[in-house]
């Protein structure tokens, strides 16, 4: 894959302070709000064009276009408001612990889209083309279990050693590319593919074996103990009869974006990786062992990812089933890309695809519209985010880093 | 051959450094090292297992090869299983030691040696999989699976080759096979007539290589970021579509419509390999024209040399007035329709109806199989053939039962590729300009 298009490369282009309307009305903060409008109102659409109700008015709408617009209005308007209802605050629930449940509910699927999508922001700051957090994510899964299952331990020495056995299988199963990719120079788009596949294979193949087949069936895993088992992040005391899911992986999931952040801006490392992968020659040239740099990376963000799987696993009564990765590894390279391989960015993007989940969920459940929307939604606003001059285009904005008309017309006349 | 080297100290005269005769690089000794794993492989595992079972010198091993109807088939035959391994075991070692003898002279391994060993390994593996079993090794129907899994593929490494041989990194051939076999089965299955879905799934595949195109050439967004968007896009609107419009009304909007099996008179009687080929639906005789059309396209004619060109230096290209953005962009419309057609394969040609992420993977193991064939389109047929095969082996072997469990010999293909890219292929070199938004 080239180098030279890393993602997540802004430009930092000079802005001149003249023009600090047109920053705010063009910049990154409003084109990534219109971003969103634009992809709700696709996914509206499509909505719409899929209800039943809105099949039977359209037959005829030119004798009564009225039908027509109050069935899909009624359609859209159901299906987005299910997915507030599911994703931030359910206003129809009747105890305050049923209405704030969602927005725990969304921060909890979004602890292993941080965390794996976290992993991903790293290989591509390095140039590396990580599609492997899938993969990761199982190995990850597996070590992670058994430590759960198997040993006895103290509470907190054996959750950590299993938060730990996560972090290791992921950077296993992350090595094997990033050492391949160092020494034989195989491109690590395949190998990180190829290993997803042995990942799902692998797993299958576990959970048939001694230990991990306690029940004879080989579909899942003898139950983790409750020593192993994040704790609830909200305790009784403080919201007495709460049913939140939310764990302390989410504080995992927040010390992971400042390690981060303090690995790629402040270590020596992160220059490392920065630098390899803005330019692999200038690196090399510059006394940089850029194979050691590609193998670490892929460590790094091997062990993110397979912190990931610990948010899955280690839940009370939790197991390892075949689907412990779900589709987290895939959706999290749409995170990484949506916060721009930035630390906060991808914990900002985790969240909002969180919420996604969590509310798609609810939707599915009491519209007729399936959660397959959000991915149409998801993938419409990161294509919107990657090209802002689109986005202008179609809102008339003005490019914050053009430089103004008027002066564009003076280079004009000066060039004539 | 190699010159003699002599230290050079601080002291030593320039004049006393070896001079004369070329200089010549490292021998290479990847490809006999390779030969002698595959021959000790086959000694020690699979004659080696065999040895420890009682009755060995017994065993035999039965292979078929009837496959459908044909005016005259090879019957059934046995051969003794562990007197075969260990004759393919020799040839093997030969085929090594030839190997290192060409190497050390510095000359080329012949292409006929791989096929050679390849193909021994292969029935090496076969016997020992089927001795002392009552069931038989059907090797023609273990063929005519193995192109089945490697039309989809074939087509997916075609796109990725037009594209990426203009410069434009396509990862989103999984999302063009997933909207090829989408609408190759819905309008199939509208219009009841399955040759009209085979009209719409390159139509499909072309709109998202158009959209890859646009973004990547007009907003100059990552390529690498739009493929895998468009994927989780059409991904999304698929499966969006077939659990509401498919699914509400599935006897108009999916109802399955295969194509039918044209069979080539003569060449689908020749034995083993005349079934495999020529007793096929029309969408694997346009994948051999594809192949062949782009083989010879690309490295003879005007439009490969330009696209070459667009793809390696396209300053130099756009100095002798090629357009460097238009070919891009239809050579992406191109690829996007080559890979829709593609995956009209996974419905109306496998008789099937659309069923969520129906592509399930193909187009990334397309990509790997482009890049193994190191963005050729022969080279890229090979190692999609090579993926197809393995994992065909698999799934045989599991039904006619293997000493190996199911879910080790499914990692198969996988593990195999793994070896290809890092051991036989390692460092290979994508056209320069890959990725590359160009600008004047």
């Amino acid at each position: 894959m080239s180098d030279s298009s890393t993602p997540g490369h802004a430009a930092t282009s000079p802005r001149t302070g003249s023009s600090v309307l047109r920053q705010i009305v063009g910049g990154d903060v409003v084109i990534s709000f219109l971003a969103v409008v634009i992809a709700l109102a696709i996914g509206g659409v499509l909505i719409a064009f899929a209800d039943e109700q809105v099949a039977t008015t359209v037959s005829y709408v030119f004798a009564r276009p009225s039908d027509f617009l109050a069935a899909s209005w009624e359609a859209v308007s159901e299906a987005y408001k299910a997915l507030f209802r599911g994703a931030v605050f359910d206003y129809e629930a009747d105890t305050l612990n049923r209405k704030v449940r969602p927005l725990t509910e969304s921060m909890t699927f979004a602890i292993p889209l941080i965390l794996a999508g976290l992993g991903i922001a790293v290989g591509f700051r390095a140039g590396l083309f990580n599609i492997g957090a899938q993969g990761q994510i199982i190995v990850g899964g597996i070590l992670a279990a058994y430590v759960g299952f198997a040993f006895d331990l103290p509470p907190v020495v054996h959750l950590l050693l299993c938060i730990l056995g996560g972090a290791l299988g992921g950077a296993f199963w992350g090595f094997i590319p990033g050492i391949l990719k160092a020494r034989t120079g195989a491109n690590e788009v395949i190998v990180t593919i190829m290993l997803n596949w042995i990942a799902v294979s692998l797993i299958a193949y576990v959970l048939t074996l001694g230990r991990f087949n306690a029940s004879g069936t080989g579909l899942r895993s003898p139950q983790i103990d409750s020593s192993a088992a994040y704790p609830p992040l909200i305790p009784d005391a403080l919201f007495p009869g709460n049913t939140f899911r939310l764990h302390w992986g989410f504080v995992v999931a927040i010390l992971a974006t400042i390690f981060v952040w303090w690995l790629l801006d402040r270590s020596t490392i992160g220059f490392e990786i920065r630098a390899a992968g803005a330019n692999p020659h200038a690196a090399r040239t510059a006394g940089m062992s850029v194979g050691r740099i590609t193998v670490l990376t892929m460590v790094i963000a091997g062990a993110l990812a397979g912190l990931a799987a610990t948010s899955q696993v280690l839940v009370g009564g939790g197991s390892l089933t075949a689907g412990v990765a779900a589709t987290y590894g895939f959706d999290a390279i749409t995170v990484a890309l949506l916060g721009r391989s930035r630390p906060l960015g991808t914990f900002l993007a985790g969240l909002l695809f969180g919420a996604f989940q969590a509310g798609g969920t609810l939707m599915q459940s009491v519209t007729p519209t399936p959660i397959d929307i959000v991915f149409v939604v998801q993938s419409v606003i990161v294509l919107l985010i990657a090209a802002p001059p689109l986005v202008r285009a179609i809102f008339r904005l003005p490019d914050p880093d053009a430089p103004p008309r008027a002066s564009r017309a003076a280079t004009k006349e000066a060039a004539a | 051959m190699t010159t003699p080297v002599v230290p050079v100290t601080a002291g030593t005269p320039v004049d006393d450094l070896p001079t004369g005769g070329p200089v010549l690089g490292r021998i290479s000794y990847r490809i006999p090292v390779i030969y002698a794993v595959l021959a000790a492989v086959s000694l020690l595992g699979l004659a080696g297992t065999l040895f420890r079972r009682d009755g060995v010198w017994g065993q035999s091993t039965e292979f078929q090869s009837r496959y459908g109807d044909q005016w005259f088939t090879i019957p059934n035959f046995s051969v003794p299983s562990l007197l075969s391994i260990i004759v393919l075991t020799v040839l093997m070692a030969g085929a090594a030691v030839y190997a290192y003898v060409l190497t050390a002279a510095r000359r080329t391994v012949p292409v006929w040696l791989h096929i050679v060993v390849g193909l021994s390994f292969v029935v090496a593996f076969l016997t020992w999989a089927g001795a002392g079993k009552t069931s038989v090794i059907p090797v023609t129907s273990l063929l005519a699976g193995a192109l089945a899994l490697s039309v989809p593929l074939i087509f997916g490494a075609m796109s990725g080759v037009v594209c990426e041989r203009s410069g434009i990194i396509n990862i989103a051939i999984e999302g063009q096979l997933l909207f090829g076999a989408f609408a190759a089965a819905v309008v199939a299955s509208l219009a009841t007539q399955p040759y009209l879905g085979l009209v719409a799934a390159p139509i499909a595949g072309a709109l998202v290589g158009a959209l890859l195109a646009w973004f990547a050439v007009r907003y100059h967004v990552n390529q690498i970021i739009i493929g895998v968007v468009l994927n989780t896009l059409v991904l999304g609107l698929t499966s969006f579509f077939f659990s509401t419009l498919l699914a509400d009304n599935r006897e108009t909007w999916n109802a399955r419509q295969p194509l039918g099996i044209i069979e080539i008179p003569l060449l689908s009687q020749i034995p083993i390999v005349g079934p495999v080929l020529f007793r096929q639906t029309i969408l694997v005789y346009l994948m051999y024209a594809t192949v062949i059309i782009l083989q010879v396209m690309l490295f003879r004619s005007r439009w490969g040399l330009r696209t070459r060109a667009v793809g390696e230096h396209p300053k130099a290209a756009d100095t002798v007035g090629i357009h460097v953005n238009k070919r891009r962009v239809w050579n992406s419309i191109l690829g996007g329709a080559i890979a829709g057609l593609g995956g009209a394969f996974f419905t109306i040609g496998s008789g099937l109806a659309f069923g969520r992420e129906m592509s399930a993977g193909n187009g990334f193991i397309a990509l790997a199989a482009m890049i193994l064939g190191r963005w050729n389109p022969t080279g890229a047929l090979v190692a999609a053939l090579l993926f197809g095969f393995s994992k065909n082996l698999g799934n045989v072997l599991g039904t006619i039962g293997s000493p190996m469990p199911s879910q080790i010999l499914a990692m198969l293909p996988y593990v195999i590729t793994i070896f290809a890219v890092a051991g036989l292929v390692g460092r290979v070199r994508a056209p320069a300009a890959e990725g590359v938004p160009y600008t004047k």
